[in-house]
């Protein structure tokens, strides 16, 4: 197979969807090198919220560049672990706590 | 693990280095000295020298897969007591106030002791780039820590990382042990501590294919950990970027990574860290005594040019300070993202 969806290539290009909106994507981009940026969280703390919410989403470029970036922010292999299993954890319990919704129909709909 | 040299490694040779690194178009990023003259900043010249760089030897007890030395016990390059002679009598008069000796495991020359006594005679600060498990190595050296706080010499050590896994993956099995224990030896004399003139610096340099983030603080992170963990202390960490020669080149190379390490150093490349590269205020000598505008032109065996005489034995600080520096297209990696120099971020 020649061609993916996914081309690691396109992330590099990512500030090229300046050419179909320039403004919009200038406002996003100052709006997400301001989310960045050192503050109440350090920006290795992001960098790791940044990696559990990529696998979250399952974004293959988001998760080159933010397993870059935390390697770069001093994280090492242990934190990065931790913060998938983070995001693995809000992602299978979002789905076990809908079977709450489902015991609910079950006793709605049954003979108890 | 071998030195490239050893293992007849085509890398050894600086002539396939240097066909590697100046390919630059296949790569598709600009040229560095094109770089430059974008900022108009070429040619490259000097602020003036005020730091000595001597590369007493290639020797060392490590065998690092970043090493741009390609040092290791199998290196039997070693700066003679003459050579050192020349360089003392070539510093003894001038305004340069530093003496750096770097290597291998710059201890393991069996001048080194002398050396450092004849350059705190003329007065000269002196820094050891100490690898740390030298001290440990044998007994004949477990007492540098002592020696190195009768001189005031400036500890600057590496440390990768401040785990075991990281550190010896680049540095090599047992390697963050037996640091820790040497860095205990330094805290003992005074070195690294509150209230203490001995100096000890910790380098850090990254593992894989990733610049250093930031200095500040990776910082407050090693100190945090070295102190909850180990209770070491230490004054300053440095970062410093590994630059694509030697045995980090082989590594890129092995891996698949060159080409995007070295877009992403030029994409990096910042006009400020361009302006305060170390090659500007430092001069190196190579154990043979020739010299060279940067530790790593040295290994590239890049002389410096023909305005100023290329040996210790002819120094003449008036040429230098008014050469132009040798740029390739390793440079690149001193001027990205915040900077890098034998000193940390420059940016």
């Amino acid at each position: 197979m020649d061609k993916t969806y996914y081309d690691p290539k396109d992330l590099k290009k990512f500030g090229d969807i300046a050419e179909f909106g320039p403004e919009l994507a200038k406002k996003f981009f100052d709006y997400y090198g301001d989310v960045f940026k050192e503050g109440a969280l350090t920006s290795r703390e992001k960098s790791l919220i940044a990696l559990a919410v990529a696998h979250a989403i399952q974004c293959p470029y988001c998760i080159d560049a933010y397993t870059s970036d935390t390697l770069e922010k001093g994280a090492d292999e242990e934190q990065m672990m931790e913060a998938i299993h983070v995001s693995a954890a809000i992602r299978g319990g979002a789905s076990l706590v809908h079977g709450v919704q489902m015991m609910n129909k079950v006793k709605e709909i049954t003979m108890q | 693990m071998k030195s490239l040299k050893a293992r007849k490694h085509d890398l050894a040779l600086v002539d396939r280095q240097l066909e590697i690194l100046e390919d630059n178009q296949s790569i598709g990023i600009d040229s560095f000295e094109d770089k430059l003259q974008q900022i108009d900043h070429y040619p490259l010249k000097p602020t003036g020298i005020e730091v000595f760089q001597v590369n007493v030897g290639k020797m060392c007890n490590q065998t690092c897969k970043h090493c741009h030395v390609d040092a290791g016990p199998d290196r039997k390059e070693i700066m003679t007591r003459e050579t050192m002679q020349q360089c003392l009598d070539a510093i003894r008069d001038t305004d340069i106030h530093t003496v750096d000796l770097t290597g291998g495991a710059p201890e393991m020359n069996p001048d080194f002791r002398w050396f450092v006594r004849e350059l705190s005679a003329l007065g000269k600060h002196i820094m050891v780039r100490c690898n740390l498990t030298i001290i440990v190595a044998n007994p004949k050296y477990n007492d540098l820590p002592e020696f190195f706080s009768k001189y005031k010499v400036e500890v600057i050590s590496s440390l990768p990382y401040f785990s075991a896994r990281r550190t010896d993956a680049q540095r090599g099995e047992g390697v963050f042990e037996r640091s820790i224990k040497a860095l205990k030896m330094l805290n003992a004399v005074g070195y690294g501590k509150v209230d203490s003139d001995l100096m000890l610096n910790l380098v850090y340099n990254p593992t894989g294919v990733f610049m250093p983030g930031s200095q500040e603080s990776l910082e407050l992170q090693f100190k945090q950990k070295l102190k909850d963990g180990f209770s070491i202390d230490f004054n300053s960490l440095y970062t410093i970027t590994n630059l694509p020669i030697s045995r980090f080149l082989e590594y890129l190379v092995i891996s698949g990574n060159y080409k995007d390490y070295m877009e992403k150093l030029a994409n990096a490349f910042n006009p400020v860290a361009a302006k305060g590269v170390m090659c500007r205020n430092t001069i190196s000598v190579g154990w043979d005594g020739y010299l060279f505008d940067c530790d790593f032109n040295q290994m590239l065996e890049l002389n410096i040019n023909n305005s100023a005489p290329d040996h210790i034995k002819d120094f003449d600080i008036k040429k230098l300070n008014n050469r132009e520096i040798i740029i390739n297209q390793h440079c690149y990696g001193c001027t990205a993202g915040a900077g890098s120099s034998c000193g940390g971020a420059t940016a």
